[in-house]
């Protein structure tokens, strides 16, 4: 018997087992102008028809338009894993001829999802809280600009601190590689100079393999992704047949580093990152949320609450938590605090009053 | 006139000098307007209006096979794109085999770039009914120059990015009060990256959206003259919007030269029928309908134009040698004398003049 063996080398694979049990859930926001190829691309990464019966407005229609937020779940299997993947679409998203504030609706609804969250979590039933916050956004900018466009910036700058973004430059096939490059570090030096936090990848350990190392700054190197989706399969004769888009002057193999960087925006996406993007949605913009949101709650009202409170043994200065960060339940907390306090003043006028007939009676008997 | 109608008629009686008196020479008059239009040149307004980004510098530069202008390269920091509509002409005299063109090309950097894009399309209105003044300014002098120079824009090339679903708001709206103003052919910019499905699909859906909104796109159905012309213009007309791409650089295909983008996977040749359409819009443009252009711009816009104009001439600045052109009197009679144009008034003593 091994005295030194105590056993919990085998943890990872009970951890294993339960996570494939639970299965994995994962929302993944899509943004960008129409046009710039997010279904195919979200198609092709993950091999469904997510948007099959998807219907393209008019362009009569588009005039109207005005931005909606549509959700997509699908569920995917693959080697026993089950992947519950939700798809936040962003029709109508740049398409008006006037876009201002055209992004406060999507802010609106990842705050939402936090708050949901929030709320879940300071709730009683803790049990099944399902996690609908946004764990990545995918933004796509067009190819065919100089880089952001000011819509562009607006964009991701309302919404850099709330979720991951990952920027993707869509339909890259319309450009030739030096192109490419240039595009890409006129992309990476807006986001330095506007501020924009964009998703930083984690860096490798020191002690992982140097073809590792080379292939994760490889990857780093190559942020924004130009990517390149398609479902069909070209079959060319004499070739092997590959997923691309067949062109008069040649056909870009989706699947070919040389093309385009889907493989790597693939591996990025669900084969390396998947759970740190979870994590880092929790860990650092939901608490950052949540820090924000009941910071803005502390107010005298909210301590007075605290101290007031028989069930709670904290101490005055920690802010317990509320039920509903939400400005009518704020009041409806208010109100319920004055009437306390009413019943409080009774509560001593009457015992004043009991001890008042108490004296008296003393006084009386005495006398 | 009689010795001509002699001359003409097959069945002449006189004798065989009549073949050498039967030509006249009136093909002559071709060359003599030939050999004139050579001395004068040829001029040529184009204006290119489009997101930044979509090839416009480049697709000129093709078109006229030079560089008219220094194409900007994505990437390359050229100032921050300008927070409003600025337009720039460039004018530029090319020759070829002895035919000199002088054209003048105007840009619209930053049309489509603002998050608000509300009236972007103002100042360019603006520009063209400016050209169109100016030449009116210099047509109602008394003493006119012999040749007007003109900088009326005689077509105005729009470009739409290739997103493959249909036309965005921004361009219904701004082909809409341009195609009445101007003669607008729209184009797909960037065709390389739809395939030729997808061109087609996305040609269709975009004449579907021109013909909901009644934008009338140059060749216009109604200014068909003849049989012939229908024809030629009917086969156009099937193809508008023109997929096409630009190219500045040359690259080796086959042993031979061809301007077009290298990419991994091929090269997209820019004069090859078969990978764009450039070719048609150049035809379009330069080979077939230059003349065309022109004359439209001149006998419907610029006429539609100075019609308006000359409605409120009242409100017409009178500079040096300025022509009253308005021929009724601005002020009424006030009298009411035995004269018909009076008897209305007689007749209806409680109109008010």
């Amino acid at each position: 018997m091994d005295k030194e063996y105590v056993g919990f080398a085998a943890l990872p694979n009970q951890l294993h087992r339960k996570s494939i049990k639970k299965g994995f859930d994962f929302t993944l926001m899509v943004a960008g102008e129409s046009g710039l190829g997010k279904s195919t691309l979200i198609n092709s990464l993950f091999l469904t028809n997510l948007y099959e019966d998807r219907q393209l407005p008019e362009a009569s229609a588009r005039l109207t338009q005005t931005l909606t937020i549509e959700r997509r779940g699908v569920e995917i299997e693959e080697g026993g894993i089950k992947v519950k993947l939700t798809l936040v679409d962003t029709p109508g998203f740049g398409d008006s001829v006037d876009c201002s504030d055209c992004w406060l609706p999507v802010v609106r609804f990842i705050e939402e999802q936090f708050e949901q969250y929030l709320r879940d979590e300071s709730g009683l039933n803790r049990k099944n809280i399902q996690d609908s916050r946004v764990h990545c956004c995918l933004y796509f900018i067009s190819p065919f600009g100089r880089g952001l466009r000011p819509l562009d910036v607006a964009f991701l700058r309302a919404v850099h601190e709330k979720v991951n973004i990952i920027p993707v430059i869509g339909k890259a096939d319309a450009l030739m590689p030096r192109e490419t490059q240039a595009l890409k570090q006129k992309i990476r030096d807006q986001l330095k100079e506007e501020e924009i936090n964009i998703y930083q990848f984690p860096d490798c350990d020191s002690d992982e393999d140097e073809d590792f190392k080379r292939q994760d700054a490889e990857m780093k190197e190559s942020i924004p992704f130009a990517v390149v989706g398609s479902c069909e399969v070209v079959r060319d004769k004499g070739t092997r047949p590959v997923r691309g888009r067949r062109y008069s002057w040649g056909t870009v193999e989706v699947e070919n580093p040389h093309h385009c960087d889907f493989l790597n925006l693939r591996r990025m996406l669900v084969q390396t990152h998947l759970q740190d993007l979870k994590e880092v949605t929790h860990d650092l913009l939901y608490e950052g949320y949540r820090a924000r949101c009941l910071q803005s709650l502390a107010r005298p009202g909210a301590r007075d609450r605290a101290s007031r409170s028989k069930l709670s043994r904290r101490s005055t200065t920690e802010i317990p938590l509320p039920m509903l960060p939400l400005a009518e339940t704020e009041k409806l907390i208010r109100e319920k605090d004055e009437e306390l306090r009413r019943m409080q003043e009774m509560l001593e006028k009457m015992q004043a009053q009991v001890q008042q007939s108490q004296a008296q009676g003393e006084q009386s008997a005495a006398l | 006139m009689d010795p001509l109608r002699r001359s003409l008629s097959p069945c002449s009686s006189r004798p065989t000098s009549c073949e050498m008196l039967g030509y006249v020479g009136i093909e002559a008059v071709l060359d003599q307007l030939k050999i004139k239009a050579m001395k004068m040149g040829f001029e040529f307004n184009i204006m290119v209006v489009g997101q930044s980004g979509l090839g416009k510098s480049t697709m000129v530069n093709t078109l006229f096979k030079s560089k008219i202008w220094k194409s900007t390269p994505s990437g390359l920091a050229l100032g921050p794109t300008p927070q409003t509509l600025q337009l720039h002409s460039m004018t530029h005299v090319i020759e070829e085999k002895g035919v000199k063109l002088k054209l003048t090309v105007t840009d619209t950097p930053g049309f489509g770039d603002q998050i608000n894009n509300d009236k972007c399309w103002d100042p360019i209105l603006g520009y063209i009914n400016g050209q169109y003044e100016q030449y009116l300014q210099e047509e109602i002098l008394i003493t006119r120059q012999r040749h007007i120079p003109d900088t009326r824009v005689h077509c105005c090339v729009y470009f739409v990015p290739p997103t493959g679903h249909s036309l965005r708001p921004l361009d219904i709206e701004f082909l809409q009060r341009l195609c009445r103003t101007v003669n607008v052919v729209p184009v797909i910019a960037r065709a390389d990256s739809l395939t030729l499905e997808e061109r087609e699909n996305f040609r269709r859906t975009i004449q579907h959206n021109l013909r909901t909104h009644s934008i009338d796109v140059y060749p216009q159905q109604c200014f068909d003259e003849d049989v012939n012309d229908k024809i030629l213009n009917c086969k156009i007309r099937d193809r508008i919007p023109f997929a096409v791409v630009g190219a500045d650089r040359e690259h080796m295909v086959n042993g031979r030269c061809v301007l077009g983008r290298k990419t991994k996977w091929g090269i997209i040749e820019v004069e090859n029928m078969e990978h764009c359409e450039f070719p048609l819009l150049r035809d379009l443009l330069i080979r077939s309908h230059l003349q065309d252009l022109k004359d439209i711009t001149h006998n419907v816009y610029y006429e539609n134009y100075r019609v308006c104009r000359l409605n409120e001439s009242h409100m017409l600045p009178q500079g040096p040698g300025w022509v009253n052109l308005d021929p009724t009197p601005a002020s009424p009679p006030a009298i009411p004398g035995p004269s018909k144009g009076c008897r209305w008034a007689q007749d209806n003593p409680s109109e008010e003049y």
